[in-house]
């Protein structure tokens, strides 16, 4: 990654097509690796690793989805892991049904925890969710739904600012207490796991962990399509526009608060869908994914890659997420220092992030070109969103 | 043995009596009965012992005492009577009992223990209790007569019946009654029944309401009860009616001192949110600190337990204060107008100083002891009891809220802090020293969240998350009521406090939280300003 | 509230012109706002005709800019009505709703979209469907661009047209305000201080400008530079203390005793 940010190639990087093609090239070197190598060899890439991986790919998802409400609409959001945790919980409960019979009480219509609360029947809202396709609209109605009423309710009485970053908090806080409680019927404490199969795919076969990893590749890409897609089309500029001056933005005659809904929702979708590929990753969903300190992370990834920026919220996501899989490893008390001390350094000096950084860079080796770089980036419709 | 009882009681009542008219009995009486302790069998103990009670001599309490925790022995040598306690060296130390002089310790051999079973047992708590009922110290009688109440014996019945005639104190006369009509309410004739449960419908000791039931569920079917059955049904009536009146008034209680604590953590928060407009995501962490620094002062004053709260509260503030300090002037200055940032920034610094924690004091909780004067309850009567922990941190909340106030409506300091906060420009150019101000006016705020925290060590684990819980409460709290109006904080604490409390017995103490939380997301949806906004253009 | 399909309000109000037969475009009559006890507007009485350049003058505290607060919607009066043309309620309206039927407003301190172009600037303001869909599958049509560009053209800024705002002066910026406003095409346009920071040229520019709006649109222009508003009114109106203290030509005013006495007479000593 490193090598990658310092190389040349990095001011083209902020077109759609490198980040697809970086993105498609190092899934392909993953799986090809993987599969034709043996282990011990060095260019071997173990199962392990592909599902590390494929979890910071899904990271990578949710901090896109960060990105577009706070880099580009200005809606800092501290509960986007709620987001998150109700599309695992969706995926969750499609796993948990697909355990059928094998569970610890051998039960196959009720989940083993249900079971064990002694009940004799699946509750209202478990109905259908052995079903593949009910699955997936979940995975996208769930966050869908809960950032549209909360998001309607806050941006039409105007809650902004801190505020709304308090308030979704609170939100994010809120469910992790309900989902805690047994009666939920999500498995309280423990969460959903003992997952066996996707698909009819064992979630065990060093194969399903590979498919899941492209899989997350995939979705990926086609997240980040979509949300190049809004930031560069006139709604994104409207967007950008409600972040810089929002009255402005009414007394042109736009509606702000359907505009800040909207991308909430989409935003809120995407991170769904990055839980859902979470979950039969690690094999586990739990309510800690809802507490406050993770949607917080969220924050500090697309903060140190560069927010405003797509790509700077991926590279973030990878970056800090290997960080903190390596430093826990090393030595785990050091780890919350360093992501303490990276929360105000880069906020005190990289107020831009890696991004603004590479940018900063740039303009310093190249300072002749700076006035009509600045002009070809400007014109060039791509960039010209992203390079605030 | 049951049909000897009432013989037995016979035995008591005239030795009470007697007791009751001459004080004092020959010492000599009671030396010769303590002498046949060493020698009696098991089954002619009761008699002895009540015969040693009702010599009411002062030594009786020093002899039964032991004997009903087993430490009563005698030396086999001369069979002399004493208590013993085993000391360091597993020698045992002895205080004879009659003389209550201590006598050099001896070896387990030397000494044999005075039998006893537990039937023996119950019999001596019922004479000391007893005994009690006779004590010159009236807190002693009230906690006897208490005992009595909650187990009825009939030799206590009795002797509070001769008792009542002499007693002096009303409040204690008046206890004395209450057993009374309780007896008349179970073994009297119709007409005395009916006359008691009459009387007792304005008591609020449960167990009148309890006899008052019971007399309810054993009263036959007839129409010569039709009366008292109407005067039971109306006394319990009257008295559940007080008993949801009181119960109401120990949930508000509750409720205010829950809102007491949300003060103590928001009224920071007030101060640096409310009236500097920075949001500091560390101040359940300043809070944090000041709970620490309680835990501190013990482990440095071990033998200042009961001071160590008072010692702590200006060191909390000074050491929460100087941290708050310091990330204003390390962090937040170069933050100013980016209110995000500085979220996220103090955030970062939540992080660092919740793990400074844990690497030094580890990641355990650790135990804040509770000074004497912090535990027990006022009793203002038998359905309603106010803990004392309670009630001092209601008072102490609001001393601080007030304190704060005075502060900044009377001091310079306060002048200048609100001259900073309503237009920072102008205060700058009548030369307030705005980036002073700014450093005092968050010392100042988190000062006074570490004081929080000396509180909230007496009502929570402390440990590296304590602050993280009252946090979101917090701000809730400040936005609840409008930021920037310090009353409005306190008016939002204590509704928010209260609410949370009656909602807690029909939902339980989560649910309960998610409602209130979820209540005041949408509230704050409808009034984004809070209960007391401020109005104005200077307000956009 | 009635949404069609692209999230724009289905109201009738914003596709219907105000109905100004009886000449007048804005009725503001009896309005009373007030703050915490202070009352910004007291029974303000306002008329501002079809095609008319009105000045509003006044002291600090005038009412002024709460008055512009109110005919935009950004602040509520406590009493009284506002009318849009005849038939047009202004306070049952939002902000974005009273600018798509028709009233523009530039602020006091000059706000753009800073991230943007200035070309996206005016891009953003024009008139037309604001709704979600129609932003996320927008192509600028050829009549659009031209638009832009006569715009540009209006304000002087073609040559900065691919600049972030944020990069032009101050003056610039008010320039680009004043441009957005033309490209909402409105009916009313409310500007509050244009030549506030702006160099003698460029103040004169301003005028030219403003004069040559009125009559296809009304303008109400709120200034402190009596020199600007000399040259630019044909009628003033006077606000005192959230009312209308006079109206007239600026003769009449500078002869009108109140006026000398609350207004002209502070300014002279």
């Amino acid at each position: 990654m490193k090598n990658l940010l310092n190389s040349p190639f990095v001011k083209k990087m902020n077109s759609l097509h490198t980040v697809i093609a970086i993105l498609f090239i190092s899934t392909i070197y993953v799986t090809f690796c993987n599969l034709v190598f043996a282990e011990g060899s060095l260019l071997y890439v173990s199962d392990y690793t592909v599902s590390l991986l494929g979890k910071y790919l899904c990271y990578a998802l949710l901090a896109l989805a960060v990105d577009l409400v706070w880099g580009y609409c200005g809606i800092l959001s501290l509960g986007h892991g709620a987001f998150f945790a109700l599309g695992g919980y969706a995926m969750g409960m499609y796993l948990m049904r697909q355990i059928g019979d094998r569970g610890v009480y051998g039960n196959a219509e009720l989940p083993d925890f249900m079971v064990f609360l002694n009940w004799t029947e699946l509750p209202w809202y478990w109905a259908g969710s052995d079903n593949p396709l009910i699955m997936i609209l979940l995975v996208f109605a769930g966050p869908g739904l809960l950032a549209y009423i909360f998001g309607s309710l806050a941006f039409r009485s105007r809650v902004s600012g801190v505020y709304l970053s308090i308030m979704t908090q609170a939100m994010t806080y809120a469910l992790l207490l309900s989902f805690f409680r047994n009666e939920m019927g999500f498995g309280g404490n423990n969460g959903l796991t003992d997952f066996k199969e996707i698909f009819g795919f064992s979630l065990q076969s060093p194969d399903t962990k590979l498919a899941l990893f492209v899989a997350t590749a995939v979705m990926l890409a086609i997240g980040y399509a979509i949300s190049h897609f809004i930031v560069n089309s006139k709604m994104g500029r409207v967007v950008t526009a409600i972040r810089d001056a929002e009255d402005r933005v009414r007394f042109v005659g736009y509606k702000p608060q359907h505009y800040k809904v909207w991308i909430f929702v989409v935003s809120a979708m995407l991170a769904g869908v990055a839980g859902a590929l979470y979950v039969p990753q690690v094999g586990i969903i739990n309510p800690g994914e809802f507490s406050p300190l993770n949607s917080i992370e969220i924050v500090i990834w697309v903060a140190i890659g560069g927010r405003g920026t797509l790509y700077g919220a991926l590279v973030g996501a990878i970056v800090v997420s290997y960080a903190k899989t390596r430093f826990t490893a090393i030595m785990p008390e050091a780890w919350l220092f360093g992501l303490g001390g990276l929360f105000v350094l880069v906020t005190l000096l990289l107020p831009k992030g890696l991004a603004g950084l590479v940018f900063n860079l740039m303009d310093k080796i190249d300072p002749p070109a700076k006035e009509s770089n600045a002009k070809a980036i400007i014109n060039n419709k791509n960039t010209a969103t992203e390079n605030k | 043995m049951l049909r000897l009882f009432p013989l037995l009681l016979f035995c008591v009542m005239s030795f009470n009596a007697s007791a009751a008219v001459s004080e004092t009995q020959e010492p000599s009486a009671l030396s010769s009965l303590v002498e046949q302790l060493p020698t009696t069998k098991l089954n002619k103990m009761a008699p002895l012992i009540e015969n040693i009670a009702a010599t009411s001599a002062p030594q009786v309490r020093d002899i039964l005492e032991p004997l009903i925790e087993g430490d009563l022995y005698y030396l086999k040598s001369n069979k002399q009577v004493v208590s013993v306690q085993k000391n360091e060296q597993n020698k045992y130390e002895l205080i004879d009992v009659l003389t209550t002089e201590s006598l050099p310790a001896v070896k387990k051999s030397a000494i044999k223990k005075v039998r006893t079973n537990n039937r023996l047992r119950g019999q001596i708590r019922v004479l000391l209790a007893n005994l009690d009922l006779m004590s010159v110290e009236e807190g002693v009688r009230l906690d006897a007569l208490n005992q009595l109440l909650e187990n009825p014996n009939q030799i206590g019945i009795n002797l509070v019946t001769k008792l009542v005639k002499t007693e002096k104190e009303d409040d204690v006369r008046e206890l004395m009654s209450v057993i009374l009509l309780i007896n008349q309410l179970q073994t009297g004739a119709n007409e005395e029944k009916l006359a008691a449960a009459k009387q007792l419908s304005e008591r609020l000791e449960p167990t009148v309401k309890n006899a008052l039931v019971k007399q309810l569920d054993l009263l036959p079917k007839q129409d010569d009860t039709a009366e008292l059955r109407k005067a039971l049904v109306k006394s319990i009536d009257n008295i559940e009616q007080s008993a949801s009146v009181y119960g109401l008034v120990e949930n508000l209680f509750f409720g205010l001192s829950l809102g007491s604590v949300l003060l103590l953590a928001a009224i920071g928060l007030a101060i640096t949110f409310g009236v500097m407009g920075v949001i500091n995501m560390a101040h359940g962490e300043m809070m944090m600190l000041g709970a620490y620094t309680t835990y501190v002062i013990q482990q440095l004053f071990p033998n200042l337990i009961e001071y160590s709260l008072l010692m702590a509260v200006p060191a909390a503030f000074l050491v929460s204060g100087f941290v708050g300090v310091l990330i204003e002037r390390g962090v937040i200055r170069f933050l100013k107008g980016r209110p995000l940032e500085t979220l996220l920034a103090t955030f970062g610094i939540s992080l660092i100083l919740q793990q400074l924690v844990r690497s030094v004091f580890s990641p355990l909780n650790r135990q804040v002891e509770a000074p004497q004067w912090m535990s027990g309850s006022l009793e203002i009567n038998p359905m309603l009891s106010l803990t004392y922990n309670r009630l001092y941190i209601i008072l102490f909340a609001l001393a601080v809220f007030f304190t704060l106030l005075m502060i900044l409506k009377k001091s310079s300091l306060g002048l200048h802090v609100r001259a900073v906060s309503q237009n920072r420009d102008m205060a700058r150019a009548l030369s307030v020293k705005s980036s002073w101000v700014d450093a005092i006016t968050f010392g100042l705020g988190s000062g006074i969240a570490g004081v929080a925290g000396v509180a909230l060590s007496q009502l929570t684990n402390v440990g590296p998350n304590l602050g993280q819980a009252y946090i979101i409460d917090s701000f809730l709290v400040v936005v609840f009521g409008g930021v920037g109006n310090l009353w409005g904080t306190l008016v939002a604490a204590m509704t928010m406090g209260t609410f949370n409390k009656f909602l807690e017995p029909s939902m339980g103490p989560v649910l309960a939280n998610i409602i209130v939380l979820v209540g005041l997301v949408l509230f704050i949806q409808k009034r984004p300003k809070g209960l007391f906004p401020q109005k104005g253009r200077s307000a956009e | 509230m009635i949404v069609d399909k692209n999230g724009s309000p289905l109201s009738t109000v914003t596709s219907k012109a105000p109905d100004t037969k009886h000449g007048v475009i804005l009725y503001v009559e009896d309005v009373s706002v007030s703050f915490d006890g202070f009352k910004a507007l007291n029974d303000l009485n306002l008329y501002i005709g079809d095609g008319e350049l009105r000045c509003l003058i006044g002291a600090n505290g005038a009412g002024k800019t709460t008055l512009m607060d109110v005919i935009t919607g950004k602040t509520r009066p406590d009493t009284g009505k506002v009318n849009f043309g005849q038939q047009i309620d202004l306070l049952q309206l939002d902000e974005s709703e009273i600018a798509r039927a028709g009233i523009g407003r530039k602020f006091q301190k000059p706000t753009v979209f800073e991230a943007l172009t200035v070309f996206e600037n005016i891009e953003l303001s024009l008139s037309g469907d604001k709704g979600i869909w129609t932003a996320l599958f927008h192509k600028l049509s050829g009549e659009q661009k031209d638009k832009i560009d006569e715009v540009l053209a209006t304000i002087g800024l073609t040559a900065e047209q691919n600049y972030p705002a944020g990069r032009l002066s101050h003056g610039q910026k008010q320039w680009l305000e004043i441009g957005m406003l033309l490209a909402a095409e409105p009916r009313l346009l409310l500007v509050d201080e244009p030549v506030a920071g702006m160099t003698a040229q460029e103040t004169e520019r301003t005028a030219e400008l403003l004069t040559s709006l009125a009559g296809k649109h009304s303008v109400v222009v709120v200034e402190h530079d009596m020199a600007f508003v000399r040259s630019i009114a044909r009628k003033v109106t006077v606000l005192h203390q959230g009312s209308v203290l006079a109206e007239g030509s600026m003769d009449e005013i500078q002869e009108n005793k109140d006026v000398r006495e609350v207004y002209l007479g502070e300014e002279q000593a």
